[in-house]
């Protein structure tokens, strides 16, 4: 895929932009990505590598290196509700990440509109405040993105932008008591340690309100499943907000504001914004929308041990296996349909790691007759909330929560 | 992976409570250095390749414009529209046409 021809251009326009120096750049061995998948997006391309290029990562759909945006295979959901840390997916906004983090010398400043600014080590957030666990779902506000049609442009992911964890960490509310709120203190605004290239261009930052950012399930993680975070998953402190799409998620924690006003940065504001309407749907081309930043996440269930095209014996029961999740919530129920959503019969639901995070469920039916089948799923979450028939379109291509579809054929 | 916390986690017993467990054990954190893999993969050669190569390859590789979908000339201008306005993407009002053109033949919507 790389073309060693086009390794001198590429040194010298690094240089003369200015790029090198931030972190060590490591020339790229051609055969660092080794295979390829085919990702079934409607009119393509479809085709990733499949790399293990990444340190401190096993194998990833190779959506873009620079910045990276790393998938999680879909195969890897079906080992179990916990996405392991070597296959987390991967997603940045840009390219300065820095890429030797001393842990004697990090700090996470909290500023702002508080009574007193904080300078914390790594030392006093791991050994001078209560620990927290807590399984909650990390999913990209685009997840999905690749099946819109119309299609929009954006990082073209299939359904492994998301992924479950069990994090360790903080309370964000004890780390904001620490600091002492003022009165009058609206919003909370996350910064991490990635820079853009160009100076100028918007830092990544997002805002949480002042009420949310105190609810004490906000938290700080250090660790996820156990151990540090890997580097490109946001080593050594993320912001963990439970039932929030990832975009609140900060990597790389380093930089906590109480605001007083209402954030009206680019990230906050104009980026990752909704349309203000039922499942963030619009039609291609409509004006004229309210727009709202992206928040809750949505109920999403997935089939994870039978693929579409499938073979299974129509004379003998077929189990079905997956995972769900209800977004902002607990999963209610998964319900299956094998006659195109005419009749829908329940799953049964494996145990409750915590109402933030997967959900495995399964469930054994016998198809009526050989030939083509097409199996359903819906996510029922514990607020009375299903999935939707249809899919929902924007045209930055969030949310997508539509109810899933496998065809199997039974011989 | 996380079986090496579970003997020390005291259960705080309220199923409501979204967090689970508490931590009791020390956990430790390493410091890490790694470097990231890059890519030299150049948008293929045709009328205004060397332009977009040279203007677009600093703030990400090439792979993110390759994967996206055939979209409408419009649409093209308004991505790179919004990397000059919006993310600040130095690129010389000279090469914007040029650029654009060049997706618009790689990826434009038939």
């Amino acid at each position: 895929m790389a073309e060693i021809g086009a390794l001198h251009h590429s040194i010298t326009r690094r240089r003369l932009l200015g790029v090198a120096g931030v972190g060590a750049l490591a020339l790229t061995n051609p055969s660092w990505a080794e295979t390829t998948i085919d990702l079934p997006l409607p009119s393509g391309p479809g085709a990733r590598p499949i790399t293990t290029g990444f340190p401190q990562k096993g194998p990833m759909i190779l959506q873009r290196t620079r910045p990276p945006l790393l998938e999680t295979p879909f195969e890897v959901f079906d080992k179990g509700v916990f996405t392991p840390n070597d296959q987390f997916y991967v997603r940045w906004h840009w390219a300065v990440i820095p890429t030797d983090i001393d842990i004697g010398k990090f700090s996470l400043t909290v500023r702002g509109h508080v009574n007193q600014t904080l300078s914390l080590s790594l030392n006093d957030i791991l050994h001078g405040l209560p620990s927290v666990q807590l399984a909650a779902v990390n999913q990209c506000s685009g997840n999905s993105r690749g099946f819109f049609q119309p299609r929009v442009p954006g990082g073209e992911w299939a359904n492994g932008a998301m992924g479950n964890a069990l994090w360790t960490g903080v309370r964000l509310k004890d780390v904001l008591d620490k600091a002492g709120v003022k009165s009058g203190a609206v919003q909370v605004r996350f910064k991490g340690l990635e820079e853009p290239v160009v100076a100028d261009a918007p830092h990544f930052m997002k805002s949480l309100d002042i009420d949310h950012a105190r609810d004490g399930e906000v938290m700080i993680a250090y660790a996820m499943n156990g151990e540090q975070l890997p580097l490109v998953n946001g080593f050594p402190l993320r912001l963990v907000v439970p039932g929030w799409y990832a975009t609140y998620w900060v990597k790389m924690l380093n930089d906590i504001e109480v605001l007083h006003e209402v954030d009206t940065n680019y990230w906050t504001k104009v980026a990752y914004t909704i349309p203000d309407t039922p499942h963030a749907s619009i039609k291609p081309g409509e004006t004229n929308v309210k727009m709202v930043p992206i928040n809750r996440m949505v109920p999403r269930s997935f089939v994870t041990n039978i693929a579409s095209g499938h073979k299974v014996n129509a004379a003998a029961p077929t189990t079905l296996r997956g995972i769900a999740f209800g977004g902002d919530c607990g999963v209610a129920s998964v319900d299956y349909s094998i006659d195109r959503g005419q009749n829908w019969r329940q799953a049964q639901l494996e145990k409750d790691e915590g109402k933030y995070g997967f959900r495995r469920w399964q469930t054994q039916f016998t198809l009526p007759s050989p030939g083509k089948h097409t199996v359903l799923t819906r996510c029922t979450n514990s607020n009375g909330v299903a999935q939707p028939d249809t899919p929902n379109w924007n045209p930055a291509g969030f949310m997508r929560n539509v109810v899933e579809s496998v065809d199997i054929v039974a011989a | 992976m996380f079986r090496n916390f579970l003997p020390a986690i005291v259960l705080l017993g309220v199923a409501s409570m979204p967090f689970v467990a508490r931590a009791a054990t020390p956990f430790e954190l390493k410091s890490v250095k790694i470097d990231l893999p890059d890519s030299d993969r150049m948008f293929p050669d045709g009328p205004g390749s060397d332009t977009i190569n040279n203007n677009c390859l600093a703030c990400h590789s090439a792979d993110m414009v390759l994967n996206q979908p055939a979209l409408s000339k419009q649409a093209w201008g308004a991505e790179v529209n919004k990397m000059i306005n919006t993310y600040k993407a130095p690129v010389a009002a000279e090469d914007v046409g040029p650029i654009v053109e060049y997706l618009n033949g790689l990826k434009g919507a038939k």
